[in-house]
C-alpha cells in the first residue's frame, strides 16, 4: 500500500517536472535559420463541428502552397514553408495558434488566414502590434475594408455587407425592381455569432430604404437544432429566406425547409452556405437552392491541371484527388493564391528575398490582379479582378448566384456589383467607431501612399 | 529529512494561527514568489506568457472563485461563465461610458456588479440544493448569454455583437507587452488568492464549510443559512466577475458572448474537481491542468520529432486529455491538491517511514 502510494507521488511529480521542462524548453530559442524561406502559418480546422467545411478549405490552401513550390520553385526563388495549427474553430485556440506561429520562419509569419470570423475579431487586435497582415478572403469584419483604420486587415474579394447587398439586389430584380420589395418579407436565418450577425446592419438599412420587412432568426451554434426557427418561418411565410450558416447548420436548414415545405428556390445562401457539404446531406431536398459565389465557384481550370500534374501525380496531395475542384477546395486555393500574390507584389518593391509581415502588407495593399494576370495564374473564370488601395482593402465587390441542381452547382445569374453608395458610409461610420473605441489614429492615405 | 517541523515551537496563539505554520513552507513560498515576480519575467518567452501563463492566471482566479462556492460552501453552480461575462461586459461598459475611471476601480466595480447578479441567482439556493440548484444556475448561464447577445446596449450596438477593448492604463503604466500583462495579472491574482485563503480560514469560511458539511447542524449551532449561502454566492461571483473582466481585457482583447458559453462553465467546474474541491492551491493545479495540458499535448509530437497530420494530433490530444482526467479521478478522487498534501505527508517521514 505504502509502496503504491509512494510510486504514485513519484510518478505525478516526475510528470509535473517533465511538463514544466517541456514548456520552458519550447520557449524563446526557435532556431532562426537564415534560410531563403517564406513562412506561411496555416490555421485550419480539421476536427470538430465544422470539420466537413474546414478540411477541404485547408486542403486547397496547403496544396496551392505545395504547387507554388513544385511548379515555380517558390515565390521568386524563395521557398514556401508552412506549418498547420489546429484551431477547431475555437477563438481561444486560434489565438494560441497565432502566438505559436507568428514568430516562426526566418522573417516571421507572412500573413494569417484564420477562416473564422470569431478568430478574425480576436486577431484584429493583435496583428497591428506584431505587424502581421490578416487576410480574410470573404469573411471577417466588413468595416475592415477601410484601410485607413484597419491597416493590417484585408477582407479581399468580398465582405458580408457586399453579400447581403447583392442578395437584396437579386431578389429585387426577380420581383421586377427594388421598389417592388415594398411590403415583402425577407427572413435572415443566421448563425448566432459575429459571422452571422455581420450582414444585419446592411439588411436593416436596405429594409428601411425599400420598405420590406426583415425577420431576424438566430440559430445557436452549431446549428443542428432549428425546429423553433423553422416553426417561425412556417407561421410568418417570408417571401425569401437568406441563409447565413456554416458547417452542419446549412444542411440542417435545408432539411428543415423540406420538412416545413418551404420552397428551396426561395432560399439564398451566403457563399459559406453554398458548397457541396452543405447540400449533399440534404439529398434531393436541396435541389433548386441558391447561394452566392465567392471568388471561386466549383469546377476545374488550368491551375487544377497543374495541381494534378505537379502535386497529386507525385503523391504529394493533401486530400483526395476527386475532391479537387470542389467549392471549398477552390476557395482555399484562391485564398492561398491571394497571399502568395501579395508576397509576389511586395517582392517587386523589396527584392526577391524572405519578406517580413510588414513588407507583405504593402504588397497586399497594392495588389493588382487584372483579368490577364488571373488567366496567367490559371484561375480564369474562378474570380473577378482584384485591385486594392490604401482606402479599399477589399479590391473587388462583385458576385454571382449559383444554383444546386441535385448534382452540381451551376451559375445562374449575371454579375452583381454591390452598391458602394450604401456600403461606403456604413463602413466609414463603423470604422470610425472602432478607431474611437480602440483609441487608434486614422491613417492619411495621401501622405501614406509611399509605404 | 529537510522537510519536518521538529523543533519549531509555537509560543503564541498568533504563531499557531499562521497561514503557513511550517518554516519550510514559508521559505518555499517566498522563493516561489521571488521566482514568479523577479525571475520569470526575464527568462520566459512571449509565447509562454501569452498562451499559457496569462490564461492560466485568469482562470486560476475564476477557479478560486468557483471553489469558494462549490468546494467550501457545497453549492453547485453550472453558471459561472455567465458571472464571468457579467464582469467582462460590466468592465467594458464602465470603460466605455466612464472613461476617466482607473482600471483598478473598474475591476472592483465589475466584480461588484457580478456579485449582485450572483446574489440574485443565488437566492434559489436557499430553497433547493444539489442537482436542482445546478439546473437553476444553468438557467443563469443561458439567461445571461441571451441578454448579452440580444440587448444591444451592452455591446454598444456593435453590428456583430463583438466588442473590443482599449489598452489598460494604470496610473500611466500601460499594460501592453506580454510581460506587463503577466505581472499585472500576477499581482492581482496574488492579492485575491491571499484574501481568499484568509476568508476561508476566518469565520465566514467556517460558516460556509459548516453549511457544506451539514446544513441542518450548522443552523442548529447558530449559522444563518441565508447569510452563509448568499455571502458564498456573492463573494464567489465577485471573484469570477473580476476574472471575467481580466479575461476580456487582458487575454482576449475582443470577444463575443460565445467566449463565455456553457463550455467555459463546465471547464471551470472540471478545474476544481481535478484540482481539488475546497482548496485554494487546487484551483491553481486545476487551472494549469485544463489550460496548459491540451496545448502541451498538441505540441508534444512535434517536440518528439514525430510528424503526424494536424487532424491526428488534435484527435490524439482529445483522447489523451480525456484519459488523463479519468486516470487522475480514479487515482485521487479528491484532486491534485490532495496528491500534493500526500506528498508533503510522505516528505515529513522520509527517509524513515514507520
Amino acid at each position: 500500500m505504502k509502496l503504491v502510494e509512494r510510486m504514485r507521488v513519484l510518478a505525478v511529480s516526475a510528470g509535473a517536472v517533465a511538463a514544466i521542462m517541456a514548456v520552458a524548453a519550447s520557449g524563446p530559442v526557435q532556431a532562426q535559420s537564415k534560410a531563403k524561406e517564406q513562412f506561411f502559418p496555416v490555421l485550419p480546422y480539421r476536427t470538430g463541428a465544422y470539420a466537413p467545411n474546414g478540411v477541404p478549405w485547408a486542403n486547397g490552401y496547403v496544396d496551392y502552397l505545395k504547387l507554388v513550390n513544385a511548379r515555380d520553385g517558390g515565390i521568386g526563388g524563395v521557398k514556401i514553408t508552412y506549418e498547420e495549427c489546429e484551431t477547431g474553430y475555437d477563438t481561444a485556440r486560434g489565438v494560441e495558434c497565432y502566438e505559436r506561429l507568428k514568430g516562426k520562419g526566418p522573417t516571421g509569419a507572412t500573413l494569417f488566414q484564420p477562416l473564422s470570423t470569431g478568430i478574425t475579431f480576436a486577431l484584429t487586435d493583435k496583428a497591428p502590434g506584431d505587424k502581421v497582415p490578416l487576410v480574410t478572403a470573404g469573411y471577417g469584419r466588413a468595416d475592415a475594408v477601410d484601410g485607413t483604420v484597419f491597416k493590417w486587415n484585408f477582407p479581399l474579394g468580398g465582405t458580408y455587407w457586399d453579400a447581403a447587398d447583392i442578395l437584396v439586389q437579386h431578389v429585387g430584380k426577380i420581383e421586377g425592381g427594388l421598389d417592388k420589395l415594398k411590403g415583402k418579407k425577407i427572413a435572415l436565418v443566421y448563425h448566432d455569432s459575429p459571422y452571422g450577425k455581420e450582414p444585419i446592419p446592411l439588411l436593416q438599412l436596405r429594409a428601411k430604404m425599400h420598405g420590406f420587412n426583415l425577420l431576424l432568426l438566430p440559430v445557436t451554434h452549431p446549428g443542428v437544432e432549428q425546429k423553433a426557427t423553422w416553426l417561425q418561418i412556417r407561421q410568418q411565410r417570408p417571401d425569401y429566406v437568406f441563409l447565413w450558416g456554416w458547417g452542419v447548420m446549412n444542411s440542417a436548414a435545408l432539411k428543415e425547409a423540406v420538412a416545413t415545405g418551404y420552397p428551396r428556390d426561395k432560399m439564398y445562401g451566403v457563399w459559406w452556405s453554398g458548397a457541396e457539404p452543405d447540400v449533399i446531406p440534404a439529398g434531393d431536398g436541396a435541389k433548386g437552392y441558391h447561394a452566392l459565389v465567392f471568388l471561386a465557384p466549383a469546377g476545374q481550370g488550368q491551375v487544377h491541371k497543374d495541381m494534378i500534374k505537379y502535386v497529386y501525380d507525385k503523391g504529394q496531395g493533401t486530400g483526395k484527388k476527386e475532391e479537387i475542384g470542389e467549392v471549398l477546395y477552390n476557395r482555399g486555393m484562391v485564398s492561398a493564391m491571394l497571399g502568395v500574390e501579395g508576397v509576389k507584389r511586395a517582392q517587386f518593391k523589396y527584392g526577391k528575398k524572405p519578406l517580413t509581415g510588414e513588407q507583405v502588407r504593402w504588397g497586399l495593399e497594392n495588389l493588382a490582379l487584372d483579368a490577364a494576370a488571373i488567366k496567367k495564374l490559371g484561375f480564369e473564370g474562378f474570380m473577378d479582378p482584384i485591385q486594392t488601395t490604401c482606402v479599399d482593402h477589399e479590391g473587388s465587390h462583385s458576385s454571382r448566384i449559383e444554383t444546386w441542381d441535385g448534382k452540381k452547382w451551376n451559375i445562374t445569374s449575371g454579375t452583381y456589383e454591390s452598391d458602394s453608395q450604401i456600403i461606403k458610409p456604413l463602413i466609414k461610420e463603423s470604422a470610425a467607431k472602432y478607431a474611437a473605441e480602440k483609441k487608434i489614429p486614422v491613417r492619411d492615405c495621401a501622405k501614406d501612399a509611399s509605404n | 529529512m529537510l522537510y519536518r517541523e521538529n523543533g519549531q515551537f509555537k509560543t503564541t496563539y498568533r504563531q499557531d494561527q499562521q497561514m503557513l505554520p511550517i518554516l519550510q513552507d514559508r521559505i518555499f513560498m517566498a522563493l516561489l514568489l521571488l521566482f514568479v515576480f523577479g525571475v520569470a519575467p526575464f527568462i520566459f518567452s512571449d509565447y509562454l506568457f501569452l498562451s499559457i501563463l496569462i490564461p492560466f492566471l485568469v482562470l486560476s482566479l475564476a477557479a478560486i472563485g468557483l471553489n469558494l462556492l462549490v468546494g467550501y460552501c457545497g453549492q453547485i453552480s453550472l453558471g459561472h461563465a455567465a458571472f464571468m461575462s457579467v464582469g467582462a461586459y460590466a468592465a467594458y461598459n464602465l470603460v466605455l461610458r466612464v472613461p476617466q475611471l482607473n482600471f483598478l476601480v473598474v475591476l472592483i466595480l465589475a466584480g461588484l456588479i457580478a456579485a449582485l447578479v450572483g446574489l440574485l441567482f443565488g437566492i434559489p439556493s436557499l430553497r433547493i440544493r444539489g442537482l436542482y440548484l445546478a439546473v437553476a444556475t444553468l438557467a443563469a448561464q443561458f439567461f445571461v448569454d441571451w441578454t448579452f447577445a440580444r440587448v444591444k446596449w451592452f455591446t454598444n450596438y456593435a453590428p456583430s455583437g463583438s466588442v473590443s477593448t482599449a489598452t489598460i492604463d494604470i496610473f500611466g503604466w500601460t499594460v501592453d507587452t506580454p510581460v506587463r500583462k503577466y505581472l499585472f495579472l500576477l499581482a492581482v491574482v496574488t492579492v485575491f488568492a491571499l484574501v481568499a485563503k484568509n476568508l476561508v480560514r476566518g469565520h465566514m469560511g467556517r460558516a460556509w464549510m459548516a453549511m457544506r458539511d451539514m446544513d441542518v447542524a450548522a443552523e442548529v449551532i447558530g449559522i444563518r443559512p441565508v447569510y452563509a449561502k448568499l455571502t458564498a454566492f456573492g463573494v464567489s461571483s465577485f471573484y469570477v466577475g473580476v476574472a471575467g473582466a481580466l479575461w476580456g481585457f487582458v487575454y482576449l482583447g475582443s470577444w463575443e458572448p460565445l467566449a463565455f458559453d456553457i463550455n467555459l462553465s463546465l471547464n471551470l467546474l472540471f478545474m476544481i474537481i481535478i484540482g481539488g474541491m475546497g482548496s485554494i492551491l487546487g484551483s491553481f493545479f486545476g487551472a494549469f491542468f485544463i489550460v496548459a495540458l491540451p496545448i502541451l499535448l498538441n505540441q508534444a509530437p512535434e517536440w518528439l520529432g514525430i510528424h503526424l497530420s494536424t487532424a491526428m494530433v488534435s484527435n490524439l490530444e482529445a483522447m489523451i486529455f480525456g484519459s488523463l482526467i479519468i486516470f487522475f479521478l480514479i487515482v485521487e478522487p479528491q484532486g491534485l491538491a490532495r496528491l500534493w498534501a500526500i506528498g508533503k505527508e510522505k516528505l515529513r517521514l522520509w527517509p524513515f517511514p514507520h
